[in-house]
């Protein structure tokens, strides 16, 4: 049972989005506040009639603008977990999971619902209203509820939004193990890339509604489609260039970065002389000696910033002679000390060839030579 | 004390009530919750009555209803009745000048309930006659409650839209405000002042109760 959907639509939000989600595959929606993730959601659940387009589960169809259908929300047997959960908060856990338990027999609610609260380890707090219940065992409670109508798609909305960091760790552990045993596709809308990459075996980078690429977390920081794209990921080292050369026959092409030559794969797409964003994740940007500075891409930099958290080092570098070009990086806590790295220190570092990756060219105005430019939302 | 006005009285409010609590409850989903052309026409007109002096309501509802108006000979050829000087033209005119008091408290009670919750419901599989039985209802009842509370209350003490649609006939259309004010005038103190105590100590019950309430639909 796979979801599928196409939606369209010019107001109130506009709307040209694609959705594929297989079996028991998690898919997160990611992109700024305002692109459109939650109207999508509203959309698969039949919470929201978008202009054209169709959902469909498995051999059924739920929407289709051409054929005039649309499933009410009652009949299409969706799991939801609202943002802020929803619950009704005039009753008891045990009452807002039994509600959702309409297709079983009234005598085999109560006992199914005290089932899925023992899943959502809620046991004991089965007669407590949700404002007697902490932010954490409220959203279980909700995916109690959502998961006890038996869904053909879960679908979740900003589960993690309304909890403070810790809670939010427990609870992306409680859910990645859950998920394991739900053999429905499942719809995570975030804005947080680390739950989606923590989460999803694919994600979808959404813009003003419209969907802009589908992938693998990894791959999708890897090999962004769009300039766009790697901004709406957040990937830091991205920057405009200029075709300098073009080598099949070594596999590369050369371009201008700051005056120096820089190496890429060979990209048949752009000709010499060609502008070009660039992108090269933080993992490929290597931290390199004093001795090693003859290896390709390599570049001469001040460290301007060092934040460190749980071990990980996030650096930051500007480029030597340039103070409007930064690169980042990410090193060992632990290795970013004894190394020296600290705000001031001169390092060098390689630009890995094979992960340096060409982009079409965005607007002048979005693209500044030196590095990352705001994202608007 | 006059048993009968005060009777007359209380089946007119509890009249009004009965009648009021399907019709206030739809017109308080409806402004709750819907957008559509004419919605602040239609907003205001209901709060009309709280501004109106009740003699220029009366008025227009003595015209409206009269023998000679097309309402009040339709009504006749259905009933055989007449809607000005009786009980029915009563309760229709009570209908009307106990519109903002209805519908007020149960639009603010509907209108606080999050959109998101209704929704749950739904996605939950509940129908949206199941939705409104176990979730709307029991979140909005404070308000609807004191809805009534203050129509019931408010009926029992209109006076001026009463006179005027009513008049005063024993049995028929003299209700205890109106007897009131027979008695006063009649220089009949000691009637007067019981009944007038008996309206003081429920209308005082009728709002601490929308007060109590109040209170608790804050809480939720």
């Amino acid at each position: 049972m796979s979801l599928l959907a196409r939606l369209e639509q010019s107001a109130p939000i506009p709307l040209a989005a694609d959705i594929a989600c297989e079996r028991g595959e998690l898919l997160a929606l990611v992109g700024p506040s305002g692109s459109g993730k939650s109207t999508i959601l509203r959309c698969l659940a039949g919470l929201h009639r978008p202009a054209g387009g169709y959902v469909r589960c498995g051999d059924a169809t739920w929407f289709d603008a051409a054929r005039g259908i649309d499933v009410t929300p009652q009949g299409r047997r969706v799991g939801f977990v609202f943002q802020h959960y929803a619950l009704f908060p005039h009753l008891t856990a045990l009452a807002n999971v039994t509600l959702a338990l309409q297709h079983l027999a009234p005598g085999e609610r109560s006992a199914k619902a005290r089932e899925w609260l023992a899943r959502a380890n809620l046991e004991g707090l089965e007669a407590r209203r949700p404002a007697e219940l902490s932010g954490g065992q409220q959203q279980r409670v909700a995916i109690a509820r959502a998961l006890a109508r038996d869904p053909q798609v879960l679908l979740l909305d900003e589960p993690f939004s309304a909890v403070d960091q810790v809670t939010r760790r427990k609870l992306l552990r409680q859910l990645i193990h859950l998920r394991r045993s739900l053999p429905i596709p499942i719809v995570l809308v975030t804005h947080d890339l680390e739950e989606a990459s923590l989460l999803a075996d694919r994600m979808t980078v959404l813009h003003h509604g419209r969907t802009l690429q589908t992938a693998a977390p990894d791959e999708m920081l890897a090999r962004p489609a769009s300039a766009l794209v790697a901004r709406l990921t957040d990937q830091p080292n991205l920057f405009a260039g200029k075709v300098l050369e073009q080598s099949p026959e070594t596999a590369t092409t050369v371009i201008d970065w700051l005056g120096q030559p820089l190496l890429a794969p060979y990209h048949a797409g752009f000709a010499v002389g060609d502008t070009v964003s660039w992108m090269v994740p933080e993992a490929a940007v290597v931290l390199v000696r004093e001795h090693q500075s003859d290896r390709e891409n390599t570049v001469a930099a001040c460290v301007s910033e060092r934040l460190a958290w749980r071990g990980h080092a996030t650096v930051s570098a500007r480029v030597a002679g340039r103070r409007d070009a930064t690169l980042s990086f990410a090193i060992g806590a632990s290795v970013a000390q004894r190394r020296g790295i600290i705000p001031g220190a001169s390092i060098l570092l390689q630009l890995q060839k094979s992960a340096v990756r060409l982009l079409p060219a965005e607007e002048a105005s979005r693209a500044p030579a030196s590095g990352r430019g705001d994202v608007s939302p | 004390m006059d048993w009968q006005a005060l009777s007359l009285s209380l089946q007119l409010a509890a009249a009004t009530v009965l009648l009021l609590l399907p019709l206030g409850i739809c017109l308080a989903r409806l402004l709750a919750w819907s957008r559509f052309r004419g919605q602040g026409a239609l907003e205001a007109a209901i709060l009309l009555p709280l501004v109106l002096p009740p003699t220029v309501l009366g008025y227009y509802l003595l015209l409206g209803f009269g023998n000679a108006s097309s309402l009040g000979q339709i009504y006749h050829a259905l009933t055989g009745r007449a809607l000005v000087f009786t009980f029915d033209g009563l309760l229709a005119a009570s209908l009307i000048f106990n519109l903002p008091f209805a519908v007020q408290p149960m639009q603010r009670a509907f209108a606080a309930i999050p959109r998101e919750v209704r929704e749950a419901a739904w996605v939950s599989g509940l129908s949206r006659w199941q939705t409104f039985l176990r979730v709307e209802l029991p979140l909005a009842w404070p308000g609807i409650a004191a809805a009534l509370a203050l129509t019931f209350a408010h009926t029992l003490g209109e006076f001026g839209v009463v006179l005027m649609v009513g008049g005063s006939l024993p049995g028929e259309t003299r209700t205890i405000a109106i007897a009131i004010y027979d008695q006063a005038q009649a220089f009949n103190d000691s009637a007067a002042a019981a009944m007038s105590a008996l309206l003081l100590a429920l209308s005082f019950i009728a709002v601490a109760l929308v007060s109590r309430l109040g209170r608790s639909l804050g809480r939720r």
